[in-house]
């Protein structure tokens, strides 16, 4: 058997490499290692450089390999990217974890493991975990925990990066509290001065300050996309459990007990936990024709147990905010692993005839902005809006600009006033605006001439139960006339039109980040492309000049079937020709070399 | 309805004709249509204002019905099985209005037993109906939950389940309201509604509601027939509203009680049972079990027990509607955004 010991290649000559690095931290699950991970990645983020953490975890609460990935770029990608850095706390995956580091790579490991894999091209060092912990008196779960903190102290030494930085990073994450701060930074710094007075540092890899984070903030796209609710004034919110989406619950509720309370102290809003998908989004339906601003979070699983309300709500033209965390199915799928895979059932879902609003947010910012302007949409359209995020953007901690403050006032859409009604009647799906919005009117509405009966059947624009054909028919061209009206209202897709440039490629969702490091790659080669990344469906007329623009248009999506390419194949019959399927999906997210690789086919054809 | 009655105005100003709906397109003779009598009659006796009252039901004949009674109120006819959450919804939307949903032994027995049992767990505050006939009507005569072990029909052939009793169900999920009653006794149907609708929580009334279309063999225990010879009402009841006088003289066998409702008025119970207290939930569990096991068609109040909070009152909202709350209410301040991102 071969082991690893401290050993050092010949590196002497490499210059280092400053704030250009990832690192990955294997541990088992449950093993309380994530304060340690956000801490490292918090302290980098207070260096003023950019960063970002990745957690690719098993669906286990204990036991089972997790691995968080840190990126720091000092040029701002944030994408996944294969890791230098090792920090190996899991015996389990050491030695796969081991063969996985390139060349010159590095790994921190504990002096009581032993790896059966050979690696003379790594940089080792070896650490003394239990010898480093006696500065603690913390004992069972709570010296468990402290045992991560060794890491930080060796990785903050091998990186350079300063104690009182980490101690800050601490207390962010502690929110605080001062005895919890202490507890930890007392190990980071036994292992910070054990490294610095036993190690010798022989990696090139180096962190040092910038001014790159100055009005940002570290946060997960689940904590955003409920804080922008909360501003969007959501009233009722009813859930049923489930992973990636449960962080956008807690979220809220973290939120809205802060933020939303009466001159009494009493809440403005109502959060209750269903039985079932199938039961939440019905309080949502109901809650919405009731007059509140409602949504709910899931994933797909329970996303498929809301086809019937969706279907319901789009008929009966019911407000309703779905927020669907992408995981990759069927069912149970891979639960902790991140897809794009419910593009096309969230955009038709329903039975009969039904094309949905589908917001796309990308970021933490969209997913802020997305979360107010969802209610507003669904108000003003009266009619489900699906926001579909991912568990990339959901679940992990990404940087983003400190949210602007909605720039718009609440929408609360055509609803009518008893005096509104006196003076010009009502009919509840009469196009008074010619827009294919009706106005509604809220139980409670005095005016004894404001009920009316809402139903799935058949009805004519009073509402009346019909089966009559043109009755039908004319409910259906109003529909095909407030579709355009949602085209119209949903975020346009952000385009980069390149002159000259043959090949479009089309995006959206967390597929940004690895797509946009690739662009620059190419483009440094010379290898030139447009882009357009979608942000909500229906597809604007933005999208359709982007595809008349160019003669080849390859759509990279995060799922096998090619689900979003097949949308824009259908809204778009005249252009379909032109449209190229990039899908590929293996739960994890994609890296810019990936992506390169994926469009090289097309672009080496012409532009290259 | 006699003319002179359809137009005398109520305390609400409004004619009895007021609380119709549109005309009925269920099978004459269907139960369902003198439940939805029952409404109307009971809505205008009790000087209700259409505006503060919303109509909610599932899918079936049954649920049908709300669009033919109080066509002047709000009303949501939603999914099959599924009116509990939509009702769970629009309650947390506007707790201050009175909610009447309607489902069917099918909507409520079969496809809807979970969000039955979870609306009722939560206590929502609402009436809630269930006409019951042993049968899905609207989809032509297939056995629902409820219909009896052993059971024949010509199309449905025989029943091998054993029946699912809805007030047991009510009960066990933690019902604080729950009646049974009988479409041919159109006065109990009438006095338990203004019970109900008094009761600030779930209120459950499974209706014996005779389908004659599929389910009115006399010898069928859902019939009209077999109600009028069967029935065994546990008490002889008599709403009495907020600040009326009360004068109850008992009778044999039982004796009289009076219980308070949550608004102020009273349900008077001249007990035809001896014995039996319909505020013990043991007694109403083994008094619905041993009917079962003796086959009895019991009717009247089976339970009630006031002191369970509504979820209204759960959720601790304010006394406005959540869906009439001000934009200001509904958005925080910039200040509190910069306040909350200042942590990240
Ligand atoms: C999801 C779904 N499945 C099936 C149906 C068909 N369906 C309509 S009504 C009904 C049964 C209704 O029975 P019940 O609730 O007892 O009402 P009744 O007609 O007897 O009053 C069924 C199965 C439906 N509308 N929706
Ligand atoms: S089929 Fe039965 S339940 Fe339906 S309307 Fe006719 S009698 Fe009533
Ligand atoms: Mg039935």
């Amino acid at each position: 058997m071969t082991t690893v010991e401290t050993a050092s290649p010949d590196v002497g000559d490499r210059s280092p490499i400053v704030n250009d690095f990832s690192l990955v931290v294997a541990t088992a699950n449950g093993t309380g290692s994530q304060t340690a991970n956000l801490t490292l990645l918090r302290t980098f983020f207070q260096m003023g450089i950019p960063v970002h953490g990745k957690n690719v975890f098993p669906s286990n609460i204990q036991g089972l390999p997790t691995w968080y990935h840190v990126r720091v770029s000092e040029q701002g990608y944030v994408a996944r990217k294969e890791s230098e850095l090792l920090i190996a706390f899991n015996p389990a995956t050491l030695d796969a974890d081991l063969r996985a580091l390139p060349t010159g790579g590095v790994a921190v490991l504990r002096d009581d493991v032993h790896p059966t894999v050979a690696r003379d091209d790594l940089t080792v060092y070896r650490l003394p975990v239990k010898k480093l912990l006696e500065v603690s008196t913390a004992k069972g779960k709570v010296r468990e925990y402290l045992a991560n903190m060794t890491y930080v102290g060796v990785v903050a030494w091998m990186l350079g990066a300063p104690l009182d930085v980490v101690e800050a990073a601490l207390g962010v994450q502690f929110s605080g509290r001062r005895k919890l701060v202490d507890a930890n930074l007392e190990v980071v710094r036994a292992a910070f001065d054990w490294a610095n007075e036993h190690l010798e540092k022989r990696d090139p890899f180096r962190v040092a300050p910038m001014n790159a984070t100055a009005g940002k903030l570290l946060m997960t796209g689940n904590e955003a996309g409920a804080l922008g609710s909360v501003f969007g004034g959501v009233s009722v919110a009813a859930w049923y459990p489930i992973t990636p989406s449960t962080s956008f619950v807690d979220a809220l509720r973290e939120y809205l007990p802060e933020l939303r309370r009466d001159e009494e102290g009493r809440p403005t809003y109502a959060v209750i936990q269903a039985e079932d998908e199938l039961a939440a989004i019905g309080m949502v339906v109901g809650a919405g024709f009731a007059g509140a601003r409602a949504l709910t979070a899931t994933s797909g699983p329970g996303l498929s147990l809301m086809a019937e309300f969706s279907g319901l709500a789009y008929y009966a033209e019911v407000p309703a905010v779905v927020w669907d965390v992408q995981r990759v199915g069927p069912s149970t799928g891979l639960p902790t692993r991140t897809s794009q895979g419910d593009v096309a059932f969230a955009y038709r879902i329903g039975h009969g005839d039904t094309k949905h609003a589908v917001l796309l947010p990308s970021s933490l910012e969209e997913c802020f902005e997305f979360g107010w302007r969802a209610l507003d949409l669904a108000d003003e359209l009266q009619t489900p809006v699906f926001v579909l995020t991912d568990l990339d953007l959901g679940m992990n901690t990404w940087m983003g600009t400190r949210f602007a403050y909605p720039d718009e006032p609440l929408k609360r859409g055509k609803v009518l006033t008893a005096g509104e009604i006196e003076a010009h009647g009502f009919a509840r799906y009469a196009d008074v605006d010619g827009d294919g919005v009706g106005w509604r009117t809220l139980p409670g509405n005095v005016h004894p001439g404001s009920a009316y009966f809402t139903r799935g059947t058949g009805h004519d624009a009073r509402a009346a139960y019909s089966e009559r054909s043109e009755d039908w028919l004319e409910n259906m061209a109003r529909l095909a006339r407030k579709y355009e009206t949602v085209r119209a209202r949903v975020p346009a897709a952000e385009v980069d039109q390149v002159d000259g440039a043959d090949v479009g490629v089309v995006y959206f969702g967390t597929t940004r980040y690895a797509l946009e490091e690739a662009r620059d790659a190419l483009a440094a080669q010379g290898v030139r492309f447009s882009t357009l990344r979608l942000r909500a469906l229906p597809p604007g007329p933005e999208v359709r000049a982007f595809l008349e623009a160019h003669p080849t248009v390859v759509v990279l999506e995060q799922n096998h079937d090619a689900q979003a390419c097949t949308i824009l194949a259908g809204e778009f019959p005249d252009l379909a020709p032109r449209l190229r399927a990039a899908a590929y999906l293996d739960g994890l997210p994609y890296t810019a070399g990936f992506v390169a690789e994926r469009l090289r086919p097309y672009l080496t054809a012409k532009e290259a | 309805m006699d003319r002179a009655q359809a137009l005398r105005a109520n305390a609400a100003g409004l004619a009895k004709a007021d609380y119709l709906g549109n005309p009925s397109t269920l099978c004459k003779g269907c139960g369902h249509n003198s439940i939805a009598n029952q409404i109307v009659q009971v809505a205008f006796e009790l000087s209700l204002r259409p505006h503060e009252v919303l109509k909610l039901s599932g899918i079936g004949c049954s649920s049908k019905s709300p669009a033919y009674f109080l066509g002047m109120s709000h009303g949501f006819n939603a999914l099959h099985g599924r009116m509990p959450s939509v009702s769970t919804g629009a309650l947390l939307a506007n707790h201050t209005l009175h909610a009447i949903g309607v489902s069917g032994d099918g909507d409520t027995g079969s496809i809807g037993l979970g969000q039955f049992k979870h609306l009722v767990r939560r206590n929502v505050r609402m009436v809630y109906l269930i006409e019951n006939n042993g049968v899905y009507g609207l989809t032509k005569g297939q056995f629902s939950a409820t219909a009896d072990e052993g059971q024949e029909l010509k199309y449905a052939g025989l029943n091998d389940y054993p029946a699912v009793d809805l007030c047991l169900e009510a009960l066990a999920a933690g019902c604080g309201f729950v009646a049974r009653s009988f479409a041919g006794n159109a006065k109990q149907v009438r006095e338990l509604l203004k019970a109900a609708l008094a009761h600030r929580g779930t209120a459950v009334l499974d209706i014996i509601s005779p389908c004659v279309a599929f389910n009115n063999e006399d010898t069928s225990r859902k019939s009209y027939a077999f109600g009028r010879d069967h029935e065994h009402a546990m008490q002889d009841l008599g709403w009495i509203p907020p600040q009326e006088e009360i004068v109850i003289e008992p009778t044999e066998p039982g004796e009289a009680r009076v219980v308070g409702l949550h608004d102020g008025s009273k349900l008077a119970l001249r007990h035809l049972e001896a014995g039996y207290d319909p505020t013990n939930k043991r007694m109403a569990a083994e008094r619905l079990l041993r009917a079962e096991v003796e086959g009895e068609f019991l009717t009247g109040l089976i339970y009630y027990d006031p002191s369970r909070p509504s979820l209204a009152e759960t959720t601790h909202v304010g006394e406005a509607p959540l869906s009439s709350l001000p934009d200001e209410a509904l958005r925080p301040t910039p200040e509190a955004l910069a306040s909350v991102l200042a942590r990240y």
